[in-house]
Formats: structure tokens, C-alpha cells, sequence
């Protein structure tokens, strides 16, 4: 036995039988590899078609929207062979007849129109209008077209609809980002008094990362009181913190709303006490305050649970041998201390800021027009305009900044630096 | 050090009462006063009071009631990063984000001390107890026993006079243990300074102290050297808690002098040397060292008939359970010597002791 | 969402017709404005055929219609839009195609093509009220108030907070009526470019004084806790603070802009037929009528207007004078355009969100 394991064939160990140790080994392993295997395979199942790739199909949305080329076959083909400079040609307004007839039939134009009207406003009647009297056009339908309506000979037009008719496009992704997709394929900086999506994202970040200080300033003594008092106490202060939980999102946001608003509790006091004249009371809801105070409240026992989980695990007799080599209290808790808790401020600081980046209930509610995020307009676009592309587009984006901060993160601090308990 | 208050390293507990709750007293009036340069032990029980001292003596906790004296000066009111008392704790508390030179190097940052001269003190305390390889390792890279060396060298890098040990020991295992007793008595004697050691096991007390201090019910039950401790504890609660002893109830019948006589419960008389015990009538334990008790001899007022009820070989010496005057858990040591009494299971005999070593304590 | 199933009126229509009973999923804005269906529409339909109801409440939009019917889960039945919102699903082939000839002739005889409102019924879409986009505030903060819409822009006569809805429809033409717009050339000024700034203007000199509300419930609440001085609002819901809950507010009738609401049909609703007959049940002349005395929206028929009586718990409270199509009210009144809303709602919403954020 002992000179089968140990002898060496070729630098190789070798099992008894004579084969190497290595597949020997592997071979042990694979039949606890698969079992282990066999006991996440539903969970696993379950993350990828419930989670995986629902998610992907709609971020897909943002860079695919064959609306166009589906529902208008014919003049999809004739706009991908167009230079995008010249004059539309007759075989172009001919295929786009057809379209329009083979629209109308299906009562797909609505669609299409939608899709079009994005790209260049005021072109949905057009199409709708169009297609109705469109079985009366005849050849040449250049003519019988911008006869129907004159719209029909401005280039612009057809810029737009060559824009839609490409199903793999950029424009949406563009268009998260305040720019605007050319014909030509170029892109350009959107209009002043329509950009807004820079500005919202970088509001998101602010509002993220001062809501996750701002949780971090109020949760760290919380915390560290938590980790220092008997079971009992804490305990006690513990079920404190959980409570909210236990009450919906939208009562505790309208809670805030009660609380905070002109006529509200905390106006009225300042007023009582002299600290605002009653025809003059502080705005301190429907605005960027109101979603800062309201999410740092709703996100505070996030920031509190990782933080005392690891403060719990640190014992007090660190700070107590910091104070026998003689540092002062705050030195003990500045060099000693803290650095321990740094895991805690890890994980508290990424679950609140990655919960405050795609909060969007509460801003709704208590946003005003200055306090809104960029989940309040992926919304917007999801229910009320139906932009699902553009929505899409944005979640993307909103998907890689918090990527590439969790990518940042691990660079600077460390992931394996992070504990949750 | 200039910084610490410290000063020669003598410390006087005066009249010294702590109470948690305002109800029991876990410390009641403690009077104890350490030299410079001693290494006394606090050995008790758990909830003995001993940890609570040592405390109150590093200033984690404040003294209900009385004064505690650094080198000659209260301290009640000095906060402990100020005390100047290096510690080793059970667990040791080494900073784990810190390396092995850094934690060394922190009571020496916090003194504002400059670079060179922290380096050079690093090092010689880590020469002192042979780590000086590890200075870049991370506690949780090392053994238990190499962190209680660092522990031990954190608390002596900043040239405490006196160093508090929180039972530094408890967390190895028997030889390692036993070895690190010898390093640390060397090195309190190398260095002089005054070392509170609090510890449970009574071995350990012995082994490494000047002089020991047992805690019991929140007093000190006796004070001594070792030898006094275990030659002759004033008590009943020191014979018992110190090394092994036979214990035999009876009641004083008269007192001449030094000497005591003592009636049994089972009616025997005994002479016993009278250390604790009370006037004629008043109850008394007899305590006499198994190593005292001898096989065989004739019957005396200092001796007793024994049934032996088992035996254990130990290679140096036999050990004999015996039931005597109804004691059945009275322990005698043959030593394995070439002409050694042969006992058998079962076999009547008596055993007798020197009456000195018969001492009469309180019941 | 609020669900209530309103079980049959009586046991006796259960007995009655157990074996043939449908139950509809009813999608409405909430509120006084789905209690007024509820007593004016789904009580008398369900004593008579025995169905029931599945009320559901929504904030309006083709969102969920449109997720339903993508993804081919149709749930509900029949649903409460807005007239741009009722030809775009149509136009988007989100909704069945009602038929009029469903519909019953007026009370008086009238054929139903001729009752109706003239070119309200849509190709998928069967309209019920005219509703309209006021302002209103409370008598008792402003003693004097405001009687036209210039004076809802003016701060400084009237100093307080403003209410509007979050989103450009019906604040564009608002503004530009404040700013002297004609009624009538409304939209022909907010078709140029110059226009749609002439009207970001105007909201620019209140923007900073303005509350933004999303939710038909919200203007009454904003002037009941004085968060506003005076607000836009749906007049139904003005109206049912004053009638039902004794708030002193006021309806100021000065360009207000009007629409209808219809319903509509999601396509592939799972009792298409039961819906069908609901529609065509509550779109008759009584029910339509009977609906205009718990709100104050007006009926999409002419032959409902000589039935509207007084509010259903104050006899001597006359709704016809509250309804915006009474003359009195009908002066300055603005058409909703939903074409205009139609080609220029994707970028006027843009422009306007970007406004709000700057």
C-alpha cells in the first residue's frame, strides 16, 4: 500500500491500482460535486426562468424593437437599401403603400405609428390617417401619397421611419443618456429643454449616496448601542428596529407624508414653538428633503441589522486592551474599533445604497418634482407613455452604474471585506 | 514612563467594596497590599470576586465603596488609558487588522513616541519572547500559544511597572501551558516589574507566585506564599481549594495551648493542632494532606483504622481510597518505594500522621 | 388595488339564474367616481341579469391592458379609459371592436348613433360622461376668489400654493388661455414650437408656487389640509367633497378643459359577451341619467339630460347646473384634442418632465 500511493510515475502519485491520484481524487469528488449539484438544481432552475431570464429578455427590449420591420415588411427592406440623403424613390412610397393597406388589415398601425411618432413627433396621425384611405391610393404613390398628405415628402420623415426600421438599434440606449440617434447613424447631445436623464441619474446617485451616509451616521451608535447592552435590552430595542417592517412601505412613506407636510405634525410644532411663522412653514415634503428624510427612514434597520450583526462579534475586550496600552477613548474606538466594524459598513452601506438606487415608491409619493429618481421615470415609461424600449434602455443603464460601482467596490475595499452576519 | 502614573508599581486595595447591582456585594471589604516588583496571584473560584478586582485595578470597573492605591496614589478617578498598566487578557485581544508589529507598535503610537525608538522597543520585546520572526504575521495566522507570547510582549513593550494577567493561560493546552508558566515567571523576575495574575487553577498559583491570594464569596481567605498556603491554610475553604486534603468533622472538646482535642462524629478522639477552630463545643473540620498519612503504625490520638476501598497505580506512588471514620473518600499516597506496604481491596488497616499535621479549621 | 365583489343585489337574482351567471372584472378610477357606477350601473345590471361584478380599481393609462393582452392573460373584462387612450388601443389592436348597433335608442327614441355626443363613439370605445379639467378653492381661506384662469396664474392677487397634475395634458392649454388664447385656438397655437414655449412660459412663472398631484384624490385632499390655495382637479371629485362631505369649495368654470370617458373592451377578455351586454346596458339613457346624481360628470347622451335629477342624498340640490355641459358652465370650455395628445404626447411628456427637473 505504501509504495503504491507514494511511488511516482513520472513526478505522478499514484493510486493503488495504479492510476493517478489525481483522477483517483476527482473521481471521489464528482459523485459529492453532482449530489450538491442535484440539491440546488431547483433553486438554480428557479433563479434562471424567474429571475435570469425574464430580466434579460426585457433588457433585451432596450436594444431590439421590431415593432417596424414586423408590421411594415416591405418598406423596412426598400429603407435598408436607402443612403439616407437622396430623394425617396417611387419603388420606396410604393412598398410603403402596401404596408399601410397590409397595416391597416391587421390593426397593427397603431403600432407602428407609436413606434414612429417616438423617433419624430407628430407623425402618429399620419400613419393611422394615412392607412384608412390607404386602399384608394394608386401608382405612382409618390404623388398619390404626399397628395394625401404633404408630410409625406419631407425627408425628415423618412429619416425617422429608416431609424425605425432597424430592429437592433441604439437609438433607446441613446436616448437614456440624452442622446439622440441619427439616420446616419450618428449621434448627437438632445435639445436642452429635453434633457433629463443625466440629471436624474446623477440625482439617483446623490440622493443613494446621502441617504446610505445619512444611514451610517444614525445606525452606526444604534448599532454599536445594540451590540454593548444585555440580550434582554437589546433584544427588546431590536424588535424596535424590525418593526417597521411590519407595517407596508406606502403606510410608513404616508406616515412621513402626515408627518412632514406644510399643515403636518413637525410644522406645526416649529410653529408653536416660534421656529416658523404660520403663514411661512417649512417645505419639507413633496421635495428632495421629504425623499431624503422618508428613505432614510425606511432604509435605517438595512444599514442597522449587518452593522450590529458584526459588532456583536466584536469583543470588548479589543477596546478595553486599546485603553490598558493607553490610548484614549477615541483612539480606541477610531484604530481599534472601527476598522473591525468596516465589514458591517460594508455590507449596510451596499444593501442601502443598492435598495436606494431603485427606490421608487417612495419618491413617487413624497418627491415632489426635485426629489424623483430614475425609477419614477422608468415607471413613467412603463405605464404611462409605454416606452417599454426606452424603460428597458434605462433599467440597462442603471444595471451597469451599479455594476461598475460594485466593481469599484471590490477594487477599493474588497467584497470578501463584507459581512452580513 | 513619564505619561503613566504607575509609578513604582506598588498597589494597596483599601477597604476596597464593589456591588453591581446595589444588593450583593461581589468584593466585600478588601485590604491588600502589593510590593513592588512581587508577583501575587488572585485564585478563587469563578464569582470568587478575583476577575472584579483585577478590573477595578485596570479601571474597567469603579470601586463601590474604598480606594485603590497606585504607587502610593488613588486612582478611583483616573480613567484606565491613563493608568499606565499593561494587561494580558484571557483571549489575549490581539487586533486582528493589525500585524503582529503594528499591534506591539500601538501603545507606543499612542505615547506619540517616534519612529526609531518604537521600532527598537518592538523589537526587543519581541526578542524577549522569541517572536521576532512573526513581526509581519497577522494574529489569526499564528497558534494560541504564539499569540499568548505577543499578548505578553504587547504588554510589556511600553515598560508598564506593573502588568495585570487576566488568566492568560487558560486557552492552551496542558504542556504548552505549563512551559509558558516557566517564560512568564522568568521574565517578571528578569524585568522586576509587579505582576496581578488572576487565574482558577491552583497549580498554576503556586507554580509562578510570590505570594497568592484565594478568593472566596468575595474575600480573601488567605494571603501567603505558596508553601505557607499549602502547609498551612487557616481555613477550611483554603485546605480544600489548595492541593488535595482529607477532611474529618468533629466537635472541639478542649483547647491546651497549641494543641486541640477533637471528638469525631463517629466517637473517635483526636489531637489536632489547634489553627481555627473556636472554643471547646464549637464544630471543626479536621484537614490532614494525603501525602502526611502514613500505613500501618500503632493506634494513637493520631491515627485511625481504614478500610481500603480501592487502589490506583500512578507509577510514582499508589493512590489509596479509604474509608476512615466514615469517610469514604479519605486519600492516602504510598509512595512506590522498594519496601512499600502491599494493600489489598477490601483489607483493614490503620493509618496515622504526625499530630501537627492534623490541623483543627472551622466547620 | 381594492377589490369588492359585489355579490348579487338579492338572493332571488341568484336563484334566479345560477346556472347562466358571469362574473365581469369592472376596471374603474376608484373613489366617488366608481361608488357612482356601482350604484348607477353594476346594482341594477346584476338584480336584473343575475351576474356579478369583480370591481377593480386603476390610475387610468393602457399599461395593464397592454401587459394582459401581450402576454395573453387577459383578466379584465371591461375598462374605464380616456378617449386618447380608447383610439390608441384601438389603433394598437389592444381592444375588441364594440359594435353600436348593441346600443338601445334614447328614451325619447332617439336613434343611438344621433343620442350620443356627436363623434363620440369610437370604433372600440363607447363613451358614458363628459368630464372636465377645472380649478377650484376653498371659499372660506379665499373670500373673494378667483373667477377666471388668468387668476390662478397670478401669485401675487392670489397668493398661495397651486395645484396641478403631474403631466402636460391639459396644463398646456391652461396656460395658453391665461395667456389670452381663444378657446378655439388652443391647439392651433400649441401645434408650433413658439406656442408649446409661449405655454412652458406662462407655467414657468407659477412653477416654483405648484403642488403636483398624480391621483384624481389627491386635489380635494391638497385643499382640505390647505397644502394648496387652489388646485386643478377632475370636477367630479370638487364636487363630491362639496355634495357628500360639506367642504366649502368652489368650481371656478373658466377654460376648463373637457373629455370623455368610455368603455372599452380588452382584447381576448375572457367574458366578452357579459361585458358587451354591461355596456350596452349601462349606456342607455336611464342608467347614464341615474349615474349624474351621485357625480357630477355629464351623460354622453342628449336624451339624458331632461332625466338628470337632484344628488341622491339632498333632493333640493339640482345636479343639472353642476354639470360641465351646462350652459352656464360651457362658455370658455376647451375640447380635449386627442389627436393633438395623440402625435405630440411622447414628446410634450418628455419636454414637460424635463421642465420639472430643471
Amino acid at each position: 500500500m505504501t509504495d503504491a500511493t507514494t511511488d511516482t510515475n513520472d513526478g505522478m502519485a499514484l493510486a493503488a491500482d495504479g492510476t493517478p491520484l489525481k483522477r483517483r481524487l476527482a473521481q471521489a469528488l464528482f459523485r459529492s460535486k453532482l449530489r450538491a449539484l442535484g440539491l440546488v438544481t431547483p433553486l438554480l432552475l428557479l433563479i434562471f426562468f424567474a429571475f435570469l431570464v425574464p430580466i434579460l429578455v426585457f433588457l433585451t427590449r432596450g436594444i431590439h424593437n421590431d415593432t417596424f420591420e414586423v408590421h411594415m415588411p416591405s418598406v423596412s427592406v426598400e429603407l435598408g437599401q436607402w443612403d439616407t440623403t437622396s430623394e425617396p424613390t417611387e419603388a420606396m412610397y410604393a412598398a410603403l403603400a402596401a404596408d399601410l393597406i397590409l397595416a391597416k388589415e391587421t390593426k397593427t398601425i397603431g403600432k407602428v405609428a407609436s413606434r414612429v411618432n417616438r423617433e419624430l413627433s407628430g407623425t402618429r396621425s399620419l400613419f393611422t390617417k394615412s392607412a384608412r384611405k390607404a386602399k384608394k391610393l394608386e401608382a405612382p404613390f409618390k404623388e398619390s401619397l404626399v397628395a394625401l398628405n404633404k408630410k409625406w415628402g419631407d425627408i425628415e420623415v423618412w429619416k425617422a421611419l429608416t431609424i425605425a426600421s432597424k430592429s437592433w438599434t441604439p437609438a433607446y440606449l441613446a436616448s437614456a443618456v440624452d442622446l439622440k440617434y441619427n439616420a446616419d447613424g450618428s449621434f448627437e447631445r438632445k435639445s436642452e429643454e429635453r434633457r433629463i436623464h443625466l440629471k436624474l441619474f446623477a440625482r439617483t446617485l446623490e440622493i443613494s449616496v446621502i441617504v446610505t451616509v445619512m444611514g451610517l451616521l444614525l445606525g452606526y451608535p444604534i448599532a454599536f448601542l445594540l451590540s454593548t447592552l444585555p440580550a434582554r435590552t437589546s433584544n427588546l430595542l431590536l424588535i424596535l428596529v424590525l418593526l417597521p417592517f411590519w407595517t407596508s412601505l406606502l403606510v410608513r412613506t404616508t406616515a412621513w407624508i402626515a408627518m412632514l407636510q406644510s399643515q403636518g405634525v413637525l410644522n406645526d410644532l416649529f410653529v408653536v414653538f416660534g421656529l416658523a411663522a404660520d403663514e411661512d412653514r417649512f417645505s419639507l415634503i413633496y421635495n428632495k428633503t421629504g425623499t431624503l428624510i422618508a428613505m432614510t427612514h425606511i432604509l435605517l434597520p438595512f444599514m442597522i441589522l449587518p452593522l450590529y450583526s458584526v459588532m456583536k462579534t466584536i469583543p470588548p475586550t479589543y477596546v478595553r486592551a486599546a485603553k490598558s496600552m493607553g490610548a484614549s477613548d477615541w483612539t480606541a474606538f477610531w484604530r481599534v474599533y472601527f476598522p473591525q466594524s468596516i465589514p458591517g459598513i460594508g455590507a449596510g452601506g451596499i444593501l442601502v445604497f443598492i435598495l436606494a438606487i431603485s427606490f421608487y415608491i417612495t419618491p413617487a409619493l413624497v418627491g415632489g418634482e426635485d426629489g424623483t429618481m430614475i425609477s419614477n421615470f422608468i415607471d413613467f415609461h412603463m405605464r404611462k407613455s409605454l416606452n417599454w424600449s426606452l424603460a428597458a434602455a434605462m433599467g440597462g443603464v442603471l444595471l451597469t452604474i451599479v455594476l461598475f460601482l460594485y466593481y469599484l467596490y471590490d477594487k477599493i475595499v474588497g467584497i470578501d471585506n463584507m459581512k452580513l452576519g | 514612563m513619564a505619561a503613566t502614573i504607575s509609578g513604582d508599581g506598588s498597589v494597596v486595595f483599601d477597604r476596597v467594596q464593589k456591588s453591581y447591582d446595589g444588593e450583593i456585594l461581589v468584593v466585600k471589604d478588601l485590604n491588600l497590599r502589593i510590593e513592588k516588583g512581587e508577583f501575587v496571584t488572585m485564585l478563587g473560584p469563578s464569582g470568587s470576586g478575583k476577575s472584579t478586582c483585577l478590573m477595578m485595578l485596570a479601571g474597567f470597573e469603579t470601586a463601590t465603596h474604598g480606594d485603590i492605591l497606585l504607587g502610593g496614589r488613588p486612582i478611583n478617578n483616573i480613567p484606565p488609558h491613563k493608568r499606565g498598566i499593561g494587561m494580558v487578557f484571557q483571549n489575549y485581544a490581539l487586533f486582528p487588522h493589525m500585524t503582529v508589529g503594528e499591534n506591539l507598535s500601538f501603545p507606543l503610537e499612542v505615547r506619540k513616541m517616534g519612529k526609531d525608538e518604537r521600532e527598537a522597543k518592538v523589537k526587543r520585546a519581541l526578542d524577549m519572547v522569541q517572536m521576532i520572526d512573526f513581526i509581519d504575521r497577522r494574529p489569526a495566522q499564528l497558534s494560541g500559544g504564539q499569540q499568548q507570547r505577543i499578548a505578553l510582549a504587547r504588554a510589556l513593550v511600553f515598560d508598564a511597572e506593573l502588568v495585570l494577567m487576566d488568566e492568560p493561560l487558560g486557552a492552551l493546552d496542558k504542556q504548552l501551558r505549563e512551559h509558558m508558566q516557566y517564560e512568564i515567571k522568568h521574565i517578571h523576575e528578569n524585568l522586576g516589574i509587579t505582576v496581578v495574575y488572576v487565574t482558577h487553577d491552583q497549580s498554576e498559583a503556586l507554580t509562578m507566585s510570590d505570594r497568592v491570594a484565594v478568593f472566596d464569596d468575595g474575600i480573601i481567605q488567605q494571603l501567603s506564599t505558596p508553601s505557607v498556603l499549602y502547609e498551612k491554610p487557616e481555613n477550611a475553604f483554603v485546605a480544600q481549594f489548595i492541593g488535595e486534603n482529607n477532611t474529618l468533622m468533629g466537635t472541639v472538646q478542649s483547647v491546651k495551648g497549641k494543641m486541640a482535642t477533637v471528638k469525631l462524629d463517629s466517637g473517635a478522639v483526636m489531637d489536632a493542632l489547634a489553627v481555627n477552630c473556636g472554643e471547646s463545643g464549637s464544630r471543626t473540620t479536621l484537614s490532614i494532606r494525603p501525602e502526611r498519612v502514613t500505613v500501618g503504625g500503632k493506634a494513637t490520638k493520631s491515627s485511625a483504622d481504614a478500610k481500603v476501598l480501592e487502589l490506583i497505580y500512578l507509577g510514582d506512588h499508589i493512590r489509596c481510597r479509604m474509608n476512615v471514620h466514615g469517610n469514604d473518600d479519605f486519600i492516602v499516597k504510598v509512595p512506590n518505594a522498594a519496601d512499600h506496604t502491599h494493600l489489598q481491596v477490601g483489607e483493614t488497616t490503620t493509618v496515622s500522621w504526625g499530630k501537627e499535621d492534623c490541623r483543627a479549621l472551622d466547620a | 388595488m381594492i377589490k369588492s365583489l359585489l355579490l348579487g343585489a338579492a338572493a332571488g337574482a341568484i336563484i334566479a339564474s345560477s346556472a347562466m351567471a358571469a362574473e365581469i372584472t369592472v376596471v374603474s378610477w376608484g373613489g366617488a367616481y366608481t361608488m357612482s357606477q356601482v350604484e348607477a350601473y353594476h346594482k341594477p345590471w346584476i338584480a336584473k341579469t343575475g351576474n356579478t361584478i369583480l370591481s377593480e380599481d386603476y390610475s387610468g393609462g393602457l399599461a395593464e391592458v397592454k401587459s394582459q393582452v401581450e402576454a395573453g392573460n387577459v383578466t379584465w373584462d371591461l375598462v374605464d379609459v380616456e378617449l386618447s387612450d380608447a383610439i390608441r388601443g384601438c389603433d394598437e389592436g389592444l381592444l375588441e371592436v364594440i359594435d353600436p348597433s348593441i346600443l338601445p335608442a334614447g328614451a325619447d327614441g332617439t336613434p343611438a348613433l344621433e343620442d350620443f355626443l356627436p363623434g363620440s363613439i369610437t370604433e372600440c370605445a363607447i363613451p358614458t360622461i363628459v368630464w372636465t379639467t377645472i380649478f377650484a378653492y376653498d371659499t372660506s381661506k379665499i373670500a373673494n376668489g378667483p373667477t377666471t384662469i388668468g387668476d390662478f396664474f397670478d401669485t401675487s392677487k392670489f397668493p398661495g400654493k397651486r395645484g396641478m397634475r403631474k403631466g402636460p395634458k391639459s396644463n398646456l392649454e391652461m396656460a395658453l388661455a391665461a395667456d389670452g388664447v381663444a378657446a378655439a385656438d388652443i391647439y392651433d397655437v400649441l401645434g408650433t414650437p413658439e406656442g408649446v414655449d409661449r405655454a412652458f412660459a406662462k407655467l414657468d412663472t407659477i412653477k416654483d408656487d405648484t403642488v403636483w398631484w398624480e391621483a384624481g384624490a389627491q386635489p380635494p385632499q391638497l385643499l382640505a389640509d390647505g397644502e394648496v390655495a387652489m388646485t386643478t382637479a377632475y370636477n367630479g371629485r370638487i364636487f363630491n367633497a362639496v355634495a357628500a362631505e360639506d367642504k366649502p369649495f368652489a368650481i371656478v368654470w373658466d377654460s376648463q378643459v373637457y373629455d370623455l370617458d368610455l368603455w372599452v373592451i380588452p382584447k381576448g377578455a375572457p367574458n366578452k359577451e357579459a361585458a358587451m351586454d354591461f355596456v350596452a346596458f349601462s349606456t342607455a339613457t336611464e342608467q347614464l341619467a341615474a349615474q349624474a346624481s351621485y357625480i357630477s360628470y355629464g351623460p354622453a347622451r342628449k336624451s339624458s339630460a331632461s332625466l338628470v335629477g337632484a344628488y341622491h342624498t339632498k333632493p333640493d340640490l339640482d345636479m343639472g347646473p353642476q354639470m360641465p355641459t351646462a350652459p352656464a358652465n360651457f362658455g370658455t370650455a376647451i375640447q380635449n384634442d386627442f389627436e393633438f395628445w395623440a402625435d405630440n404626447q411622447d414628446e410634450l411628456n418628455e419636454r414637460f418632465n424635463a421642465w420639472l427637473a430643471k
